[in-house]
């Protein structure tokens, strides 16, 4: 079986202004929403409490805001979770209050209304927590950008380097982008997902990378444009499979996987989807946009040494 | 060309062998069981021990599947999660006589069923974490800060006694903060005085001070003396943590140290938090101190009432509701408790507690009572900063031996917990839950299956495509991406690592990543066929040409990865880590075992017309 049937190179970069104005446009959007409406950070960032309630029966979100207005909460949230007979409780913290005696308090309340009301998990997280976890994830963010430019430059060319990893933050604030958006919570399972698919879709601009520079070789008189269409044009059926096969995974963590990695496997499927377009769309107009050459990456020396095996 | 050494199929052959054994445990699961550890250091492990748990079921008409021993205790394995409490129970009246005194700790645990030779070579099935098997984690935060101060009001007591000893006269000592300040009438004294502390006790830093025409010695505690102090606040909470945890009978408890300031606690399968998150965060010690008698007149007990306290004293109010001026100074501390148990009075037949002192406390406490006979002590336990005084008696006589008695309005409940906390140790400085998670079996239970589910689907779904895709090197691929996952569960198991959810999210998704290298192997080999190359040449280049890429692609997966193992944290820390070492498999699977697979099919066949990869006949 084969999908991919092309004869000849697709011209990419012929529309790589197009595409660049696509991604900033949706760059933009992303930063947008990241600014107005920000993340919806799950309590590990924040610090409060979660209670996950499961009754025998559906349960009934009013009949348990009720129950929690009596005992005099505030600011608490209420919604079903996974299904209708499963509730997700979040409760702000508050100074001197102590998470031991609030879920006791909360649960009493709650199989005073109804018996079958029986707690599943609780979360508590302390306001010393959060930061440090918002601070970490930055860091990691931050540590994971510098080593693949420094991988990358040191195994290619700075230009490289520069190129993937623009591309692929440019997939990290989309995704982060569609968490504001959509104001899905943004928990620690959710960054460890964005940064596996930062990871990842490097590795896309790896293998373009290294085509480049494999066609460097090979085709002497041709231009540089031609080469990084060529590049991309005999890496897209790898491309294509390649990801479908991660999504596929993916997917079934999204149908499967319940409540509890929805949101992971949504950043991933999110990272996948927008990886395969930036790495091929976005990084290689930049790699010509920062002039890359031939003398950039085909060393004199190396050539000598090809010769010598062939 | 396309032929390994014998070597390569011989290490590969053990690594899938050594796959398999450790993989193995895996697929017996856990079974019901009951551990005995002893509750003291002095009672022995021995086969002694061993008989009376086996004499034990037989009364109770308990069939165990096995009964082990080891350095930790006994463990009874079990058919069936029934007989489960009924085996703990019996076990526990055998080995408890006493209910208030016990010897040994009995708790429910899960024992893996997997043969003997199994363990015997140290093939474990993997630990599961706490969102999987259930049970309660928390991160407890020690006050540095407190056990600084804390450290301090001793000082100040022993400089008190040193000046005494001495016989060197001050004009009142008193903790500020986290220093001491010493007052003093002239400065020869105040020499003498700098002279005996710098000498006795060196952690301290001594400097001149005066104010308002009063001369002061100014004693701070050395960084270096703080830093130890800090550490063994630590050590002596995860210390005496581990003594209450014990009290509550949990099999397999973690108490870690997080950072210089924070403890771990996770107690796999506990249900009870409530009784749990009581044991653990309450920070209770007792503190014995005299009650300030020149001051307890009814003017000064009602300025105390308004705020004004007198100098070096503190105001509490009795359970009776009587307002009370005790010193700050302490005479004694939970430090020197070194047991307590709950009781009664023999003469009220009122609920008491009863307190065993060691060798230095009872001296302490034999000195004070003779010394204030017809005055009045507190007992005060100290909860969270704040203190409580459970009694505070006329001392009527001397009192030696280092047994004491506290009673004082109690009911049986509150006089067996207050023994309990006593009796778990002092903790050096207060903690507080700073984050805590509760995940009950069931979720547990579903948690395991909605992983497993996912895995198992997505992995049929891809290997399907794959095998249709490239046909018999389809077929390679995913026979490769088994090994893989054999792989990675076997060092898994081997390492005893922790495994969570989002580490089975890990280890799928380390399968749809794996699969890249194959793909890019393949379409190389396709590639090369296309290109007019021999079958036998396009399967050596499309190996060599491809193993560059995916070396590259894969370091920048693992840069990614360690990241998020240095900085991360719980869930993310599990996903991590399996993230990590399905890199390391993946390369070693989808290159190496899936190239010797091709190399058997098609390595040793001079004239290979085509080899099956799917359809490459088209230019």
């Amino acid at each position: 079986m084969e999908f991919f049937k092309i004869r000849k190179d697709i011209p990419f970069m012929r529309h790589a202004l197009a595409f660049n104005v696509v991604s900033l446009v949706t760059f933009l959007l992303a930063v947008f929403f990241l600014y107005t409406k920000g993340l919806n950070f799950s309590i590990e960032f924040t610090g409060g409490t979660v209670l996950e309630v499961n009754y025998e029966h559906a349960a009934e979100v009013e009949k348990i805001r009720g129950t929690l207005d009596a005992r005099g909460y505030h600011d608490y949230s209420v919604q079903n979770f996974g299904s209708s007979r499963d509730v997700l409780i979040r409760m702000p913290l508050k100074p001197g209050q102590n998470s031991a005696d609030l879920s006791k308090a909360v649960m009493e309340g709650l199989t005073a209304a109804d018996r079958t009301a029986t707690l599943r998990r609780v979360e508590f997280v302390g306001p010393q927590v959060g930061e440090e976890l918002a601070w970490n994830g930055a860091l990691a963010l931050l540590i994971t950008s510098l080593g693949i430019v420094g991988y990358l430059a040191l195994r290619f060319e700075w230009k490289f380097g520069i190129a993937a990893i623009v591309a692929n933050l440019h997939d990290v604030v989309i995704i982060l982008g569609f968490f504001a958006l959509f104001q899905w919570e943004f928990s620690l399972p959710v960054l460890a997902a964005v940064l596996a698919v930062l990871g990842y879709s490097v590795n896309e601009s790896v293998v373009i990378a290294d085509r480049i520079r494999e066609n460097f070789r090979k085709m002497r008189k041709a231009s540089v444009t031609e080469i990084i269409d060529n590049a991309i044009t005999r890496t897209i059926s790898r491309t294509i499979i390649t990801h479908g096969c991660t999504q596929t995974m993916v997917s079934s963590m999204l149908v499967f996987g319940g409540p509890a990695l929805h949101y992971f496997a949504l950043a991933l499927t999110i990272g996948i989807c927008f990886g395969i377009y930036s790495s091929v769309l976005v990084m290689a107009p930049i790699v010509r946009w920062l002039g890359i050459r031939r003398e950039d990456l085909v060393k004199p020396i190396k050539e000598k040494k090809q010769e010598a095996v062939v | 060309m396309n032929r390994y050494p014998l070597w390569v199929y011989v290490t590969i052959a053990v690594a899938l062998v050594l796959g398999a054994l450790y993989t193995l445990p895996n697929f017996f699961g856990e079974a019901p069981a009951v551990q005995v550890s002893p509750a003291r250091a002095t009672l022995k492990v021995d086969s002694a021990l061993l008989g009376r748990v086996e004499d034990a079921l037989k009364n109770a008409a308990i069939q165990p599947t096995g009964v082990f021993l080891d350095a930790a205790g006994v463990k009874v394995r079990l058919t069936d999660y029934d007989t489960q409490p009924r085996a703990k129970d019996a076990i526990d009246r055998a080995l408890n006589p006493d209910p208030q005194n016990p010897g040994y700790t009995v708790a429910l645990n899960l024992l893996p069923n997997s043969p003997r030779w199994l363990s015997a070579i140290h093939a474990l099935p993997m630990y599961l974490g706490l969102d999987l098997r259930g049970g309660v984690h928390f991160l407890l935060q020690v006050d540095m800060r407190a056990a600084i101060a804390k450290r301090a009001e001793g000082l100040a007591g022993d400089i008190r006694s040193q000046l005494r000893d001495k016989n060197v006269r001050h004009a009142g000592i008193a903790r500020e903060g986290d220093s001491i300040v010493i007052r003093f009438r002239d400065a020869e004294t105040r020499d003498k005085a700098r002279a005996i502390i710098g000498e006795q006790i060196p952690d301290l830093l001594l400097t001149d001070a005066s104010l308002g025409g009063e001369l002061r010695l100014v004693a701070t505690i050395r960084p270096e003396a703080q830093k130890r102090t800090q550490e063994f606040a630590l050590k002596q909470n995860i210390q005496t943590l581990h003594n209450r945890i014990n009290e509550l009978g949990v099999a397999e408890p973690v108490i870690q140290q997080q950072g210089s300031d924070r403890v771990v606690v996770q107690l796999p399968g506990v249900q009870d938090t409530a009784k749990a998150k009581e044991i653990l965060g309450r920070t209770a010690t007792l503190e014995v101190r005299m009650v300030d008698e020149d001051n307890m007149n009814a003017s000064a007990l009602a300025a105390a009432q308004g705020g004004q306290v007198p100098f070096g004293d503190e105001f509490y109010i009795e359970r009776n509701g009587q307002p009370l001026l005790v010193k700050k100074q302490v005479v004694l501390t939970g430090d020197r408790l070194t047991d307590a148990q709950p009781g009664f009075d023999n003469q009220t037949q009122e609920p008491a507690v009863h307190l065993t002192l060691d060798a230095t406390g009872a001296r302490i406490f034999k000195e004070y009572t003779r010394e204030n006979v017809g005055k009045r002590m507190a007992i005060l336990l100290i909860e969270k900063g704040k203190g409580e005084v459970v009694t505070a008696p006329v001392i009527r006589s001397e009192i030696g031996g280092g047994r004491v008695q506290i009673s004082g309005r109690m009911t049986t409940v509150e006089a067996n917990d207050v023994a309990l906390l006593l009796r778990a140790g002092a903790l050096a400085a207060p903690m507080e839950i700073i984050e805590e998670r509760t995940v009950g079996p069931s979720l547990g239970a579903e948690n395991i299956k909605k992983g497993f589910d996912s895995t198992v689907y997505g992995f049929a779904a891809l290997s399907l495509f794959i095998i249709v895709y490239y046909s018999l090197f389809g077929t390679f691929s995913v026979l490769a991406l088994c090994a893989n996952l054999l792989f990675l569960i076997a060092l898994l198991s081997m390492l005893q690592a922790t495994l969570t959810l989002p580490g089975i999210a890990a280890i799928a998704l380390t399968l749809g990543m794996a699969i890249d290298a194959n793909v890019l192997i393949n379409e190389r080999v396709r590639e090369e066929l296309r290109g007019g190359a021999t079958p036998q040449a396009a399967i050596h280049a499309g190996y060599e040409r491809a193993f560059g890429t995916i070396l590259d692609s894969n370091v920048t997966t693992l840069i990614a990865g360690l990241a998020l193992l240095i900085f991360g944290s719980g869930p993310v820390r599990g996903f991590a880590v399996v993230h990590c070492l399905g890199i390391l498999t993946s390369i070693f699977s989808s290159v190496v075992v899936s190239r010797s697979m091709v190399n058997l099919a098609y390595g040793s066949r001079r004239k290979l017309e085509r080899v099956a990869i799917g359809n490459t006949a088209w230019k």
